[in-house]
């Protein structure tokens, strides 16, 4: 029988991770500012244009503003900020 | 997330080659339960036409009508897994249950520890040898890693990078090399779509004192100490970022062969200019590691001969623009250039940066142009600025001489040269000297 060893595990330490709950949902969308976050991927804004078209046909009553960062991948605090004074909801896209 | 936390309802779309990662960073963030939908993969190059397809259609994760799980995410009320989140911790053990060899190497195959090739087991003996290789204590911090920026940051210590350094068979010499590697907080394991893969450079005496290459094969598996350093490198970002697993925490398209092992030395008792760590500012004794995130393309070429400058505007013009170049020289390609005036590295870069034109409309037509640089651009930081500003059939410049990086090294059988994608940011040098 093959003899047995005792060996490091290779793996780092991971956070702690600390429960996060959901915002409160609207009962509905109707009249409510929704942002329409462009993530600035490459043809996110064209699919964003494409949602707020949708509303616009489907859903006229939702008041939309589209709004981007300032740069890709890094946080805008200060787009952030307007979304959350100004904005019922927010979609977020196209993330990868 | 953070604007869920600010208590504004939130959908994130994403495409649907991403559900699994996208659910994975939603666990990990402790709101698994995130409202997420999906849209077809890709987006890019889509019409208006064909994304308002995608709106109308059904979200092919939940095989429901993608705007009825837009709406639905906003609106349908929460439960009481939305409303606790989950808190939880994940422990690793300092070491593994006993087990035989052959178990181990499957166990540690199955488990996406290793580059698929077998490693060195990292038994107590192995690693207290490792640790003999620095005067640091073993439950000292190195540092954090993460596989991309929007992942959570693994931390670990000197005695988790000797694991690694073992598994990859490196020597305890080669220890504050690779221990400078992990400090660098550059993974070698980036999860991007682009494949990317991390190059490593060691300037200064440390080269000889550990027996690396700068000669014949520098960038191949010829030498024991530059390919287990490099492999060092890869299976450490690998197990101490929090994986590099396919579909999850590594989404490269076509992968990248660099990443198996991608270091080297400079030739700097061969080379007419400068040592790249004195560029960055150490000094000639000092010894220093850089980082050059890219192995992505490569471009090669010979001489330089009559009709060297046509062919390296070839060469720059077919590179990414996205990512400048590690030129690389032969000893005999760069005494050539000295022969044609080029005495700095710099005035050479500068040649470069002049010579590596696009039209502006091939530069601004790229999907990585559009989503990192574009917007830099329309908020009016140069260069992107003025390349905006361009007209469509006008030469813009891909880089800026600071962003080209130069290094001889080779063994003077060929008088060849490669451009390797490769950026260089302020910072990724790193000191040999301090992990000794």
């Amino acid at each position: 029988m093959a003899e047995k060893i005792t060996i490091h595990d290779p793996r780092g330490y991971p956070p702690k991770v600390t429960g996060k709950r959901l915002a409160p949902r609207l009962e509905s969308l109707d009249g409510k500012v929704v942002f329409l976050v462009d993530c600035l991927f490459d043809n996110s804004e064209v699919f964003m244009e494409q949602v707020q078209l949708w509303f616009a046909e489907n859903l006229p009553t939702v008041k939309i503003r589209n709004i981007k960062p300032r740069e890709s991948w890094v946080d805008d605090p200060k787009m952030r900020a307007t979304v959350e004074a100004e904005g019922d909801a927010a979609i977020l896209g196209v993330g990868l | 997330m953070s604007l869920e936390e600010s208590g504004v309802p939130t959908v994130a779309v994403h495409t649907d080659a991403f559900a699994r990662l996208a659910q994975s960073v939603a666990y990990a963030n402790g709101m698994p339960t995130t409202r997420q939908t999906y849209v077809p993969q890709p987006i890019v190059d889509k019409s208006p036409a064909d994304l308002r397809a995608y709106v109308e259609g059904e979200d092919p994760i939940s095989n429901r009508p993608f705007m009825q799980e837009v709406i639905e995410g906003l609106s349908h009320p929460l439960n009481d897994n939305d409303l606790n989140g989950m808190t939880f911790e994940r422990m690793t053990p300092r070491l593994m249950d006993p087990n035989t060899e052959d178990n181990l190497q499957a166990l540690f195959v199955e488990n996406h520890w290793t580059d698929n090739l077998p490693i060195i087991l990292p038994t107590e003996e192995r690693v207290a040898a490792m640790l003999k290789g620095t005067s640091h204590s073993p439950d000292e911090i190195v540092g954090r890693l993460n596989p991309t920026a929007f992942r959570e940051f693994w931390e670990f210590d000197v005695e988790k990078v000797a694991v690694n350094a073992v598994m990859a068979g490196a020597k305890p010499e080669y220890f504050p090399v690779i221990l400078a590697l992990a400090a660098s907080g550059v993974s070698a394991r980036s999860s991007s779509t682009n494949s990317f893969a991390t190059i490593s450079l060691v300037n200064g005496p440390i080269r000889n004192e550990i027996g690396m290459n700068d000669g014949i094969g520098v960038m191949g598996p010829y030498n024991h100490a530059n390919s287990t350093i490099g492999r060092a490198h890869n299976l450490l970002s690998i197990n101490l970022q929090g994986g590099s697993v396919p579909d999850d925490t590594y989404m490269g398209t076509l992968g990248n062969w660099y990443n198996y092992s991608s270091c080297f030395a400079e030739a700097e008792e061969r080379s007419p200019w400068q040592p790249f760590h004195v560029q960055q500012g150490f000094k000639p004794t000092d010894s220093a590691v850089s980082v050059f995130f890219g192995g992505w393309y490569t471009q090669a070429g010979y001489g330089p001969r009559e009709t060297w400058q046509e062919k390296m505007r070839r060469a720059l013009a077919a590179c990414e623009q996205n990512i400048a170049p590690i030129f690389v020289l032969d000893p005999i390609v760069a005494r050539g250039f000295v022969e044609l005036g080029f005495d700095t590295k710099e005035k050479l870069a500068n040649w470069c940066s002049e010579n590596a034109l696009l039209p502006a409309r091939e530069y601004w037509d790229d999907q990585w142009i559009q989503t990192l640089k574009y917007p830099l651009a329309v908020a009016g930081v140069e260069p992107f600025a003025s390349r905006l500003k361009a007209k469509p059939d006008g030469l813009v410049s891909m880089y800026e001489p600071e962003d080209i990086s130069i290094v001889v090294t080779g063994g003077e059988t060929q008088g060849a040269w490669k451009m390797i994608a490769g950026e260089h940011r302020h910072g990724f040098t790193v000191s040999v000297d301090n992990w000794l």
